[in-house]
């Protein structure tokens, strides 16, 4: 390892701290006097500035990655392939939530604001492309303490308050559990190498004997479940998505989630890709898709199982719209943790686990912000609010039916593809009763979904306004939600597009 | 030629939508151009295609590391129910020129669901098939929803739950055919010859079935049915007994008999009588037959009365289906054909020239208001339409089930019995529902003038008598010259039945 | 052969005229009535001019034959015989009658003299079809404006009067579906001639037997219940009375002048043909039931205290005749003498079912006089001494009475002395039974003379205005049909002979 193969593979992450800094500097610097609007428009645009020069910086990080030990075979931070993929769709996504900001008027601090933002997105762009435990856990540290501060940036809401309280404990205490599994690897195989590891787990025979692997793995799950609010890790979701600011809870439903998944797809990818090293692959023939072997796949498909159920059911009964979301998103994690839970080593399943969260990032996005254009003109998140919006506003309206419909999986829409495409990856690597029935399972149960979008949809189409004022959106805010809806339209129709572009890396 | 029913109707409801707001006569006129043209092409198709078997209209590939085509293609089975969708646009578009309330996102929701409509029919792959059959489902539930009457926001959830729930069972059984099959392909051609396991195709042929057969209101799962089609405003349910239920009898035929043909084979063993799936769904659909009527004999809502025989009458073409042999078949898809013009033509009468003027649908209260002598028109259009729906010979509906019963007869002849008996159920809500709705036995005195006590039912209106003039001259066509269709429809089932599949 | 059977289609002529006549009708408003009657009168004519072109030899002429959908094995096939061709005349002879009987101030004319050609379209369609789908249509045609005849025109109880005529003969179609649904099945045709001939040497039932099991007996069951209620026999006759007396009276003259007749007609056409050898044995509950049908229909007659539901009950006894005569000659024939013995029977049927369509027809008509000059009444009791204002009318009344009663001279006579002739060697229990019922019409008819025509003048009928003479004119003809059978049977049993001859040569008991 050298300082120039360190500072080319970090890159994109440099570039974003530096425009962090740049924000601040500007905003209290240069525009410090001017009015809100004018001071976030100009944070937002340095931000957004930034995440552009970082996805440029991105193809000048070369092809080999981070590498340290003795013969520098031991991966610190990997380049290009899925990891690539999961950045750049990091950044856009981070741009697009900065985007929303236009008209928001949560915070006075617009420098601050974004600075975070693009902190949290470097920590972001860290676990995606992170190989090893020590790296993750700070690049996750970093990613999450961004969050904590966005949760409780609307300093005048108690409520804002409140979630960020209680997210930061459950992400504290997480953290915590994680730690601890780290640990306990790292005393069994002696590395902190992913790859490393689960090599010598193998060849130690440890994959599935020792109880203190079990606790581990389980020590670790619990910690990535909170992360990607899987049940029955996930109560911090409904508050901080009810609590945070709508931009920063975007930023966490997107941004944090495509993260989270590129980790779990590090972590899946390296653990099947041990037993396909020559030599091991007769042996672990059976095991290709074990992973960490013992509870590594029973934790996931119950996490998965219990996600799905218990987000669709308890989304039914939810009035504020953001809870919905919270719970639906749960629901998603559920599906695509059946994804990670049966995991292939050919790109099959990274690419449909990639292609489902940059989707739904892309399409949260967009109904947060058609949630923040509500509620700004009604002071509410409740799906009453929502009444009559084909009539105040049948351009935002007709975005949110394009979005919630996505997310329910009709097609032709991005979503449907997504599920289609993930559902299609799980039966095609693992064969067997228990994949089948967790896709049976997620399909019915996204049949369910449809009934709690329907609920804010018939309010928005069906039922009668109680106030006819038109809503006014923020011209910015209106061409970002009407491309992020023609995008799921768009690429729900040429779905092949962004599979193209996924598998090209 | 037919592929442009779908770009049609798509680009129709996108300009609707676009259309300026307030002007409901340019929208109403747009749509019914848009039809009118659809309509065209099917008629246009349908003729091209005489004498045909199966053409490609068009082959890109869509997903080409999935095996997935845009592919559309058409034989006979698809052109004759084309041309019913094409049919039961232009009439549902007659039967809707009263609207006035948001017109023009009435057409779009309208176009868009009978272009979904129209891409099931002339799909060629299974996953294409699949999208157009979802895109149909968010439209229904908007119409229903909005433009709908009694209890219409419950009818148009349990529709659009009770659709979405059959299609994740179809979608289910998708994934599961094309993952089993590995040969990266989603054509339907393909996918039958890939030579499905027999134990896989006894498992996923029920549930896919059964995902297609919610829609076609198969008992038990018809409930969505007569709830659906009294909340829907009556374009609405025109459509969606006319031709909605059609997507789900046609996913059977097409997805369900056409790519697990194995199946139905027997399983080895029986339980009172039943050792197949073939005897299980033809029980529930002879129980749909009798139950449907049954229930229909019993309503005091007009449109009830309806929905129900809807579901009786889709019973006939489950049946029809799995009878197995040619003749039953073709009964089942041209009951397909008969039941969406005449089942379109009852629900235009109660829905548009009844319930429209007189706001209600109870049999109390139209009774005394001796609708026969006030509105002869949509007496008489009730009484043809009724003859047409009791399957009274000279009307297509007689044809079709003739067929059904004499393929059931073969099959299994109690089948026969049980539906004949549906039959003369059928005959008596059918007459039930016309007297208690138009010929009531209280009859206004003379000096008691009928017009006293009661508004103005207004004229009928010359897209009325278009429309019922339409849906009743095609199913007198067909019933007394079946051959035009049949002559279509025989080789498309021989050929279905004949190679296993496709 | 002559020229109408190679080309004309003029049984297609024929059925199509009173649709056309139909059409015109619904919107001519008050010369509805005008309309209908010059197509009756051009129908009529056509009919007669079929009657008198028939084959010699008793063969079906005049065939028309296309193929229609051939997977179903139907066709477009016409044809008649001297049966036929004389229910051809019967219906237009009755429609004619019906059309005249109908007042002139009638609300609605337009849609009742629609109904009544639509229905003799059916009636013609119905007696001219050789294929079942074809028939079949037709059968149920005439259904359709026969329910909303009585529906829309009908007394008090016309609701359930109209429904319960058409369950009652719905359900019987649906019995005869089913029955040659399974026919069809066995045999892909449902051709009767060519079924007939399948019949006639046993191989209709080897084939339904090896398609389908022994169930051919069912088969005939289902089929003979179809006829059976139209016509109809004990016990499928309750819809009748009711029927008939709810109904306008020129709508019961088509009910029971031409209606009935095609369930006799059916019975004749299609169930002996191709059951007869079912029906041969089932033979004796059969007659039976006709027997029964006879004597009750009578008794019940003579409990009634309507005019309507007399002769309503009467009608069913006189169709009973027509049932014993079929029933009886369901029977292998061996000697020549029994041969003679089916043979009359059967032209006893045939001419019973033209004399009871004109009695029954004329005597409706009488009560819709009645029922017009008083107001509505009709009740037995309601009136007497009507020769005394009315002498014409009683005399007309009268002479229709003796021909129902069977009085020698007149047309009821024969039919009804052939049938007995027939019968009596060939089921003479049942004969002698039936004997009975002879009696009693004959003390119900002379009741009604009484009550009616003789005694003390009822208060209310001392004005009763007599026959005018428009009334008289058109009853005149009717009259003299029944003189004119009465004195020549031969007229019509000269024509219905060979077809009677040829059809008893290809029935196989």
């Amino acid at each position: 390892m050298n300082y120039v193969d360190l500072f080319r593979v970090t890159l994109p992450e440099t570039v974003l701290e530096i425009a962090a800094l740049l924000v601040l500097v500007v905003d209290l610097g240069v525009v410090r006097k001017a009015a809100l609007q004018m001071r976030l428009a100009v944070a937002a645009i340095v931000g957004i500035a930034g995440c552009g020069v970082a996805i440029w910086s991105l193809s000048m990080q070369g092809s080999t990655g981070l590498t340290y030990g003795a013969g520098n075979d031991l991966i610190l931070l990997g380049v290009g392939g899925y990891i690539a993929a999961a950045q750049v769709g990091i950044l856009v996504l981070t741009a697009l939530t900065l985007l929303l900001l236009t008209g928001s008027v949560f915070t006075r601090n617009a420098g601050e604001y974004v600075a975070i933002v693009l902190m949290a997105a470097a920590g972001g762009l860290l676990i995606a492309a992170a190989q090893d435990l020590l790296v993750i856990f700070i690049g996750l540290e970093l990613l999450s303490l961004g969050l904590y501060v966005l949760t409780a940036f609307a300093k005048a809401s108690a409520k804002s308050a409140e979630a960020a309280m209680k997210y930061y404990l459950f992400g504290g205490m997480s953290a915590a559990f994680l730690l601890f599994g780290f640990s306990y690897l790292y005393g069994l195989t002696g590395s902190t190498n992913l790859h490393q590891i689960l090599l010598q787990l193998h060849n130690g025979d440890l994959y599935q004997a020792t109880p203190l692997l079990n606790v581990s793995v389980v020590l670790i799950v619990t910690g990535l479940g909170f992360k990607v609010a899987a049940v029955p890790f996930h109560l911090w979701a409904p508050d901080t998505y009810e609590g945070a600011p709508a931009p920063a809870a975007a930023f966490i439903a997107s941004v944090s989630k495509v993260a989270s998944f590129a980790l779990l797809i590090g972590i899946a990818t390296a653990a099947v890709h041990v037993f396909d090293v020559p030599g091991n692959a007769a042996a672990s023939g059976q095991q290709l898709h074990l992973g960490f072997g013992g509870p590594w796949m029973v934790l996931l498909v119950t996490l998965s199982t219990a996600s799905m159920v218990l987000g669709n059911l308890a989304a039914l009964v939810q009035v504020s719209v953001r809870r919905l979301l919270a719970y639906s998103a749960i629901a998603h994690a559920g599906y695509i943790l059946t994804a990670v839970a049966f995991f292939s080593y050919s790109p099959l399943s990274t690419n449909a686990i990639l292609y489902y969260i940059l989707t739904y990032g892309l399409t949260i996005i967009g109904a947060f912000g058609v949630i923040s254009v509500v509620e700004r003109a009604t002071g509410s998140d409740r799906v009453d609010a929502f009444l009559g919006l084909q009539k105040r506003n049948p351009l935002l309206a007709a975005v949110l039916l394009v979005l919630f419909l996505s997310l329910a999986g009709i097609p032709p829409l991005v979503g449907f593809w997504a599920k289609f495409n993930l559902f299609a990856a799980v039966l095609s690597v693992s064969a067997g009763v228990v994949p089948f029935t967790l896709v049976a399972l997620a399909v019915a149960m996204s049949a369910v979904s449809l009934y709690y979008y329907l609920q804010v949809l018939k309010r928005a189409y069906v039922m009668p306004a109680v106030d006819d004022t038109p809503i006014k959106a923020h011209p910015v805010t209106l061409i970002v939600l009407v491309a992020i809806a023609a995008a799921v339209v768009l690429m729900g129709c040429f779905p092949t597009v962004l599979q193209n572009w996924i598998a090209g890396f | 030629m037919l592929a442009w029913t779908i770009y049609l109707s798509f680009a129709g409801a996108l300009i609707e939508a676009l259309l300026p707001k307030g002007k409901a006569g340019l929208a109403r006129w747009f749509a019914l151009c848009i039809a009118l043209l659809g309509l065209l092409h099917a008629v246009g198709g349908f003729i091209q295609g005489i004498g045909q078997g199966r053409n490609v209209i068009v082959d890109v590939p869509w997903v080409p590391s999935m095996g997935i085509h845009f592919l559309l293609a058409a034989d006979g089975i698809s052109r004759v129910l084309v041309l019913l969708t094409g049919l039961a646009a232009v009439a549902g578009i007659l039967f809707s020129w009263n609207v006035e309330h948001r017109t023009n996102e009435f057409f779009a929701f309208y176009l868009a669901l009978i272009g979904g409509v129209y891409g099931v029919f002339l799909s060629f792959d299974l996953f294409l098939l699949f999208v157009f059959y979802e895109i149909a489902i968010v439209p229904k539930y908007f119409l229903i929803a909005i433009w709908g009457s009694t209890r219409r926001e419950y009818g148009a959830m349990k529709l659009a739950l009770y659709s979405f729930v059959g299609s994740a069972m179809v979608l289910i059984g998708l994934l599961a055919a094309y993952s089993t099959a590995g040969s990266h392909s989603t054509s339907l051609i393909d996918l039958a010859h890939a030579g499905l396991p027999v134990s896989f195709q006894m498992w996923c042929f029920p549930l896919v079935f059964i995902g297609f057969a919610i829609l076609a209101g198969m008992w038990p799962f018809h409930t969505w049915a007569p709830t659906g089609h009294v909340a829907a405003p009556t374009a609405a349910s025109m459509l969606l007994a006319g031709v909605v239920m059609k997507l789900g009898a046609y996913g059977c035929l097409r997805v369900g008999m056409g790519l697990f043909p194995r199946g139905l084979d027997a399983w080895g063993w029986t339980f009172l009588g039943i050792g197949s799936w073939r005897d299980v769904f033809a029980i529930l659909a002879v129980i749909g037959i009798v139950y449907g009527a049954l229930v229909a004999l019993a309503q005091t809502d007009f449109k009830f009365v309806i929905g129900y025989s809807s579901v009786s009458h889709m019973g006939f073409v489950l049946l029809g289906l799995m009878t197995l042999n040619q003749i039953g078949v073709t009964g089942a898809v041209l009951q397909m054909f008969s039941h969406g013009v005449i089942a379109g033509l009852l629900f235009a009468i109660v829905g548009r020239v009844v319930y429209d003027r007189t706001h209600t649908r109870q049999f109390a209260e139209l009774e005394p208001m001796h609708l026969a002598r006030r509105l002869p028109f949509a007496a008489w259009a009730f009484v043809i339409a009724g003859m047409a729906s009791m399957g009274l010979p000279g009307f297509s509906g007689f044809v079709a089930e003739l067929q059904v019963l004499i393929g059931a007869w073969i099959a299994k002849p109690w089948w026969t019995v049980a539906a004949g008996l549906g039959i003369v159920i059928g005959v008596a809500y059918t007459w039930r529902a016309l007297q208690k709705a138009f010929f009531g036995d209280r009859l206004p005195t003379a000096e008691e003038h009928p017009k006293i006590g009661w508004p103005d039912l207004g004229a009928i209106t010359w897209p009325e008598i278009t429309g019922v003039a339409l849906l009743t001259l095609t199913s007198f066509a067909v019933g007394l010259y079946p051959r035009i269709l049949l002559d279509t429809i025989e080789p498309a089932v021989k050929a279905l039945l004949a190679g296993g599949g496709q | 052969m002559n020229e109408l059977t190679t080309g004309f289609p003029i049984l297609t002529l024929l059925t199509v005229l009173p649709l056309v006549g139909a059409a015109i009708a619904l919107f001519s408003g008050k010369h509805a009535r005008f309309v209908a009657l010059v197509s009756a009168l051009v129908s009529l004519a056509v009919a007669i001019l079929i009657w008198m072109r028939l084959p010699i030899d008793g063969s079906i002429g005049m065939v028309e034959h296309a193929a229609w959908v051939p997977s179903l094995g139907i066709e477009y096939h016409l044809g008649v015989d001297g049966l036929g061709a004389l229910m051809l005349v019967l219906s237009a002879i009755i429609t004619l009658m019906s059309i005249d009987a109908v007042q002139r101030e009638h609300h609605n004319p337009g849609l009742f003299f629609c109904l009544v050609l639509i229905l003799e379209s059916g009636l013609f369609g119905s007696f001219t079809a050789l294929n079942f789908f074809h028939w079949f249509m037709y059968w149920e045609l005439s259904l359709i404006p026969a329910f909303f005849l009585i529906k829309l025109w009908g007394g008090q109880r016309r609701g359930s009067a109209a429904t319960q005529f058409f369950v009652y003969t719905m359900a019987g179609s649906v019995a005869l579906l089913v029955s040659f649904l399974a026919v069809f099945l066995s045999t892909g045709s449902m051709n009767f001639i060519k079924l007939a001939q399948l019949a006639s040497t046993g191989a209709l039932e080897q084939m339904v037997t090896a398609h389908l099991g022994p169930v051919t007996m069912w088969l005939a069951i289902g089929v003979l219940a179809g006829f059976a209620v139209k016509v109809p026999l004990m016990p499928f006759h309750t819809w009748l009375p009711e029927a008939y007396a709810e109904a306008p009276s020129p709508v019961t003259m088509l009910l029971t002048g031409a209606m009935s007749k095609m369930g006799v007609y059916g019975l004749i056409r299609i169930a002996l043909p191709l059951f007869g050898h079912q029906i041969s044995q089932i033979r004796t509950p059969l007659l039976v039931l006709a027997a029964t049908t006879v004597v009750m229909g009578a008794w019940a007659a003579a409990a009634q205290k309507d005019l309507k539901r007399v002769f309503a009950y009467s009608s069913v006894n006189h169709l009973g005749y027509c049932l014993l005569g079929i029933f009886a000659l369901a029977v292998p024939a061996a000697s020549h003498a029994a041969q003679a013995s089916q043979a009359a029977a059967l032209n006893g049927v045939i001419l019973q079912m033209f004399n009871h369509g004109i009695t029954a027809a004329a005597l409706f008509w009488f009560i819709a006089m009645i029922q017009m000059r008083t107001g509505g009444h009709r009740g037995i009791e309601d009136f007497g001494g009507l020769r005394k204002p009315a002498p014409v009318f009683a005399g007309l009344m009268g002479i229709a009475l003796f021909s129902s009663l069977g009085l020698p001279g007149l047309n009821g006579f024969v039919g009804e002395f052939l049938i007995f002739r027939g019968v009596f060697p060939l089921a003479w229990v049942a004969a002698t039974v039936s004997i009975l019922g002879l009696l009693i019409t004959a003390a119900v008819i002379l009741t009604v003379i009484q009550k009616v025509f003789t005694g003390p003048v009822a208060p209310h009928c001392t004005n009763f205005p007599d026959l005018h003479y428009g009334e008289r004119m058109a009853l005149a003809p009717v009259i003299g049909l029944m003189f004119l059978i009465g004195l020549l049977p031969q007229l019509i049993v000269d024509s219905v002979n060979p077809t009677v001859i040829n059809l008893l040569a290809h029935w196989r008991f």
